[in-house]
């Protein structure tokens, strides 16, 4: 951890952390950095199933937030944070589960926070897919705008209700310290979700005539962002991507990947199909209108309110993406190296 | 693989290659390779509006100044009043059926303006939701008009283009050229009053004559979509033949600035200052137009 990234506002007050989602990857890095922090006494995993990378002191609970238990815990533990990072963006076991899984856990959990005496902090993760993605909307969305096009399915609506329950919370418990992070797609080398997985196809697709503006956030930016919502008071809501903005067509040059553009409707069957057959669950006609219409967000509040910047750019966290799964500039920039060699070896 | 376009540039300055030559070819050539392979490797920056000014420099630019140069034969008139550095709004009347009066603005500006500046345009939506034409227009450096979008770019000194006529303008029939439609509502006076930039009229003569506009077939338009579906002399006439624009004289003048500095920026949510003002920058475009006409005269008979 890097000591310079500790803030003025450090709380003495956070000493038992419930994460959820703590099975899936992001949960568990920062269940990882969390305990890591000796300040903290306490850190408890829920999830409801095993998690698969250590975890260091984190207690690990299997339990379903879906049911009141969680609110045992809560109670029991006197947890007071909790870092809800439940939001499943991969319909890995069907559209209504995940959906049970987000709206239905949030409702309980936030439920539990506002009965628990002990509470005094809520982080939650959501994500850009909030502001939907069109064609009618301004090249850059700050955290005050509201969606042109609202999301109408996936997990972009329920990330919507999410953080109405949310706001319901904060209402009805003014003295919690309420953050809610909406984040850019993730990308890194470990890294497993839905773009990723699209990113690695052999020829990846395109959706034709469209080339979207792309924002990344690299894993180690969003787990210190959590961190640091973790253990400081920093109320409100906040986008969180990498600096600058990559096209579809750039990144895709960048990683020596083959692109094939295909009309919309083609590019969704074939969606359907990768998903029912292939590697590709989770290629959502959400993920399918961020590839045609893109979606760039402004995080100059993030950075004011944490005097920070990520480590990665955009472009920089699809860089190290990219590296880590071998993907690279084939034999074109290689050829036009000897070429210009050839050319200007006189000089 | 990318087209053969993006050599033009190589040849652009002959005079330079003929005293150069024969380091001067090798050195063209291989810088030449470098921004090809720049291309292929997606090592070049774009802004957060998708603004590709590599790609707009050699490849967008170089494509429509044939246009610029030797169709329209464009002269530009009142350039001092476009300042070299920082942000302004140009307000132009549109017109033209298609709106190629945007894009002859922008090679104008960029090509015979001392400073080289780049116009960055606010376009209908209609724009951002058809393939092909939505991402070219934002590599251009275009973008949605609408108040986010254009506050954002004067908020970074950029020079903003905005046609507040929008489809009554570009869309008006052929028989009420040259004449000014309705401002909008004046939400770009609101935008330029919060900024606190100058406004610059412009009047843009030429581009009336390019598709005149005799009849228009609504149901047509609204089965596809279109604000509207044209009928001209030789569109949908001669098919894509049609197409072709008619090479008129153009001529686009600048005029004095407008200051906005001397209201307050709370103004801006004054109706009454927001409205005197829109007409005062319709009047002073209208009357441009009538005088650069006069300036020009017939529309197909100069060089």
């Amino acid at each position: 951890m890097r000591p310079s990234a500790s803030g003025s506002r450090t709380s003495g007050t956070t000493r038992v952390v419930l994460v959820t989602g703590v099975s899936r990857f992001l949960g568990a890095r920062v269940a990882d950095t969390l305990q890591a922090d000796p300040s903290i006494e306490r850190v408890i995993g829920v999830d409801t199933v095993a998690p698969t990378l250590p975890l260091g002191r984190t207690e690990f609970v299997r339990i379903d937030i879906r049911t009141p238990s969680i609110a045992k815990i809560i109670n029991a533990a006197e947890v007071d944070t909790v870092v809800h990072l439940h939001l499943v963006t991969m319909a890995a076991a069907g559209r209504l589960k995940s959906k049970e899984q987000n709206v239905i856990g949030t409702m309980q959990l936030l439920a539990a926070c506002q009965r628990s005496p002990a509470m005094r902090k809520v982080v939650v993760r959501s994500s850009a897919a909030v502001y939907g993605s069109s064609g009618h909307d301004p090249a850059v969305f700050s955290e005050t705008d509201e969606p042109v096009r609202p999301p109408a399915s996936g997990y972009a609506k329920d990330a919507v209700e999410v953080e109405g329950y949310v706001r319901g919370l904060a209402r009805r418990r003014s003295d919690l310290t309420v953050s809610v992070l909406r984040f850019a797609n993730f990308l890194g080398p470990h890294v497993d979700n839905p773009l990723s997985r699209y990113f690695r196809m052999p020829v990846v697709a395109t959706v034709l005539g469209f080339d979207p503006r792309l924002q990344f956030v690299h894993e180690d930016d969003g787990v210190e962002v959590l961190r640091r919502m973790a253990t400081e008071d920093h109320p409100g809501t906040y986008n969180v991507a990498g600096d600058g903005v990559v096209l579809l067509s750039q990144a895709l040059r960048r990683a020596g990947r083959p692109a094939l553009p295909l009309p919309a409707p083609a590019l969704q069957t074939l969606g359907d199909v990768g998903r029912r057959f292939g590697g590709l669950k989770g290629f959502s006609p959400e993920l399918l209108r961020w590839l045609t219409y893109g979606r760039v967000l402004d995080t100059e509040r993030l950075a004011g309110e944490l005097a920070w910047r990520p480590k990665y750019s955009s472009e920089e966290a699809f860089t190290d993406f990219a590296d880590s799964q071998g993907l690279g500039h084939g034999l074109p920039a290689g050829l036009l190296d000897r070429l210009a060699g050839a050319v200007g070896g006189k000089r | 693989m990318r087209p053969e376009a993006q050599v033009i540039p190589l040849n652009t300055d002959a005079a330079e290659h003929l005293v150069r030559e024969p380091r001067g070819l090798d050195h063209k050539v291989a810088s030449a390779l470098q921004f090809v392979r720049r291309r292929l490797t997606g090592e070049y920056e774009i802004d957060e509006f998708g603004f590709d000014p590599e790609l707009n420099e050699n490849v967008l630019l170089p494509l429509l100044r044939p246009l610029y140069e030797r169709w329209f034969r464009v002269e530009m008139f009142g350039m001092e009043h476009v300042p070299d550095t920082g942000p302004a709004l140009v307000v132009g009347n549109h017109s033209g059926t298609l709106p190629i009066d945007g894009v002859m603005l922008q090679v104008g500006l960029h090509d015979d303006h001392p400073a080289h500046r780049n116009l960055r345009l606010l376009g209908a939506d209609l724009v951002y939701q058809v393939p092909v034409l939505a991402h070219l227009a934002r590599k251009s450096g275009h973008t949605l008009a609408c108040q986010a979008d254009a506050s954002r770019l004067l908020a970074q000194d950029q020079l903003v283009g905005v046609f507040p006529e929008g489809f009554k303008g570009v869309g008006k029939p052929f028989s009420e050229r040259y004449r000014l439609q309705r401002f909008g509502r004046g939400g770009f006076v609101a935008t330029a009053l919060r900024a606190q930039v100058p406004i610059i009229p412009c009047a843009i003569v030429g581009a009336e004559e390019i598709y005149p506009k005799i009849a228009d077939l609504k149901p047509l338009a609204r089965l596809l979509g279109f604000p509207y579906f044209p009928v001209t002399p030789t569109w949908p006439l001669f098919g894509l033949l049609g197409l072709v624009p008619l090479p008129s004289k153009w001529m686009i003048a600048f005029g004095e600035p407008i200051r906005t500095d001397r209201y307050d920026p709370a103004q801006a949510d004054d109706h009454m200052t927001v409205f005197n003002l829109t007409d005062q920058v319709r009047e002073t475009i209208q009357n441009m137009l009538f005088d650069v006409l006069r300036q020009r005269g017939p529309a197909f008979l100069r060089a």
